[in-house]
């Protein structure tokens, strides 16, 4: 088996005359827990987007296992930021599970023991277990997030990628997924990508960072990348990495600072 | 009530009622409710229009209510699902307007295809509603699991590879088929409140989809029978009783919901304890 299994190489992608996203090179291997971080509007979704085989790439190559990427396969399991799903929808947690093995797939399945003693598994190893048979509409976001965990992993995937799973989560909702998929990555080999305007959550487990800025990416271990030299590069300004209390805050000056940052401290701006 | 005269009546209606069920319960999931709105009524056009040229109403039918699921599908990738549904809605009552206008005739036929003449259908009639019917619904069941999917998680169906465009297509291309078929019976008004009313009540129902479609199918078999009952007996519309029924069924669901809602937690637990 190779050791790497998604591999970007100098990926750039155009949409609509605009440049989303340049030189974009990176390499996932199983196993791994990976921090897709930078702030809103980066080119984060995108790239997500190219992983996943739904974004055409304008320049470059994204080879699976080393081969081009021909089309979608079920190597990858994507966990979107909403559902935005009705409460009454008729549909319970159980059924969106079990729509993860076989949801793509036509024809007729008849209920067995089997396929839901699967799903009850794996709605106990996500911590779901307790409200199986709830219409998911009116489950929180935090406890929507845990379903659509379940959901891609019970397609046993090599690649789970996640679209910010920590965004309108609370600490505990936070700390609940992050141990979650640092459990499932470790103990099933699974690669995790995950992305995220803030990179303090997953600080205590994430093995590598790719921090995107300006639609370019810079990917190594957080000590590496998240430095003022590198980062300064990568936002093409000047910007200061500072630790406090165990957090990393990236700083930019007052001037050209971007005004979508709402972490924006009185005399400067926190960028991620 | 049940002569050879309404035998065609009651086997029509079943079919008509199995169709409509099955094919609401999705047009309620996917929010696609304006569309079964629009695309029996501006069906309704084509009848017109075949009538003028002298062809058989249905064959007029069939191609403007797939003229209008293309239409929709097609507009929605450059507009808002609802306003390209609108346009295309408001083109074929126009161009159906136009037909009318240039007709003499037309008056009596136009209003049992929005009213339906369930009453005076003939064995001939009843054959080709129950093969098409029983396409459309093999379609469904056989696209059951991504159509599912892509209704109610339509992010999540496209990253596994269930392109939503392509079932967006094929779904309006079965609700125009079904509606094809099942206008000249029970009119255009009437299949649009057949495929919501039901479908919406079912949901209140059950949070099972199986169930769900199962309900929708008996509320809408339920509705059409005792409104052909009830419109035989009476001598009233048959499309006053569907629309009366089916709106107490919804309102039935809506005050189960609630009623659930308020005991929540007990009818939950007792309901557990049951199993």
């Amino acid at each position: 088996m190779s050791t790497e299994l998604l591999r970007l190489d100098n990926v750039g992608v155009r949409l609509g005359g605009r440049e989303i996203l340049r030189d974009v090179s990176l390499t996932i291997r199983p196993g791994e827990f990976t921090g897709l971080i930078g702030p809103n509007g980066a080119g984060k979704t995108t790239l997500l987007r190219v992983m996943l085989g739904l974004q055409a790439v304008t320049t470059g190559a994204v080879l699976i296992d080393g081969e081009p990427r021909a089309h979608r396969d079920a190597s990858t399991g994507y966990v979107p930021q909403k559902l935005g799903i009705e409460p009454d929808t008729p549909l319970r947690v159980r059924d969106v599970v079990s729509l993860g093995v076989d949801g793509h797939k036509f024809g007729v399945r008849l209920p067995s023991r089997a396929r839901r003693e699967l799903v009850d598994d794996m709605l106990t190893a996500v911590g779901a277990r307790r409200f199986a048979d709830a219409r998911i509409g009116e489950l929180s976001g935090g406890e929507q997030q845990r379903v659509m965990i379940a959901h891609a992993l019970i397609g046993r995937p090599r690649l789970l990628l996640l679209d910010e799973p920590l965004a309108n989560l609370d600490i505990s909702g936070e700390q609940g997924i992050v141990s979650v998929l640092a459990r499932l990555a470790k103990a099933e080999g699974i690669a995790v990508l995950l992305s995220a305007h803030d990179m303090n959550p997953l600080m205590p487990v994430m093995d590598r960072i790719a921090y995107v800025a300006g639609g370019r990416v810079a990917v190594g271990r957080t000590e590496d990348v998240v430095t003022t030299e590198v980062l300064s590069r990568l936002y093409g300004q000047h910007v200061d990495v500072i630790r406090v209390h165990g957090r990393v805050l990236v700083v930019a000056a007052p001037e050209g600072t971007d005004p979508e940052h709402d972490g924006a401290a009185a005399d400067a701006s926190v960028v991620g | 009530m049940f002569s050879s005269f309404m035998l065609n009546t009651w086997f029509a209606g079943t079919a008509v009622a199995v169709i409509a069920g099955v094919t609401g319960f999705f047009a309620v999931l996917r929010g696609s409710t304006f569309a079964a709105h629009a695309i029996p009524n501006g069906a309704f056009a084509g009848a017109a229009g075949a009538a003028l040229l002298g062809l058989n109403p249905f064959v007029g039918l069939a191609v403007f209510s797939a003229a209008g699921a293309l239409g929709i599908a097609g507009l929605s990738r450059r507009a808002r699902s609802d306003v390209a549904t609108a346009l295309t809605f408001v083109l074929m009552l126009g161009v159906g307007a136009l037909f009318v206008s240039w007709s003499t005739q037309y008056a009596q036929e136009a209003y049992s295809l929005l009213f339906g003449e369930v009453f005076g259908i003939s064995a001939s009639e009843v054959l080709p509603i129950a093969i098409l019917g029983a396409v459309s619904v093999a379609v469904i069941v056989f696209m059951f699991r991504p159509l599912l999917l892509s209704s109610a998680l339509p992010e999540v169906a496209e990253a596994r590879g269930v392109p939503p465009r392509r079932m967006e297509l094929v779904f309006l291309l079965v609700m125009a088929l079904a509606t094809s078929m099942t206008v000249p019976v029970v009119g255009a008004l009437l299949m649009f409140s057949l495929m919501i009313g039901p479908a919406a009540a079912a949901r209140s129902l059950t949070a099972r989809p199986g169930l769900a479609i199962a309900l929708s199918v008996v509320i809408a078999l339920v509705t059409v029978w005792a409104a052909i009952a009830a419109s035989y007996q009476s001598n009233w519309p048959l499309g006053f009783f569907v629309g009366v029924i089916g709106a107490a069924f919804f309102l039935a669901g809506q005050a189960w919901s609630w009623g659930r809602g308020k005991s929540g937690n007990t009818f939950r637990l007792a309901a557990r304890s049951l199993r």
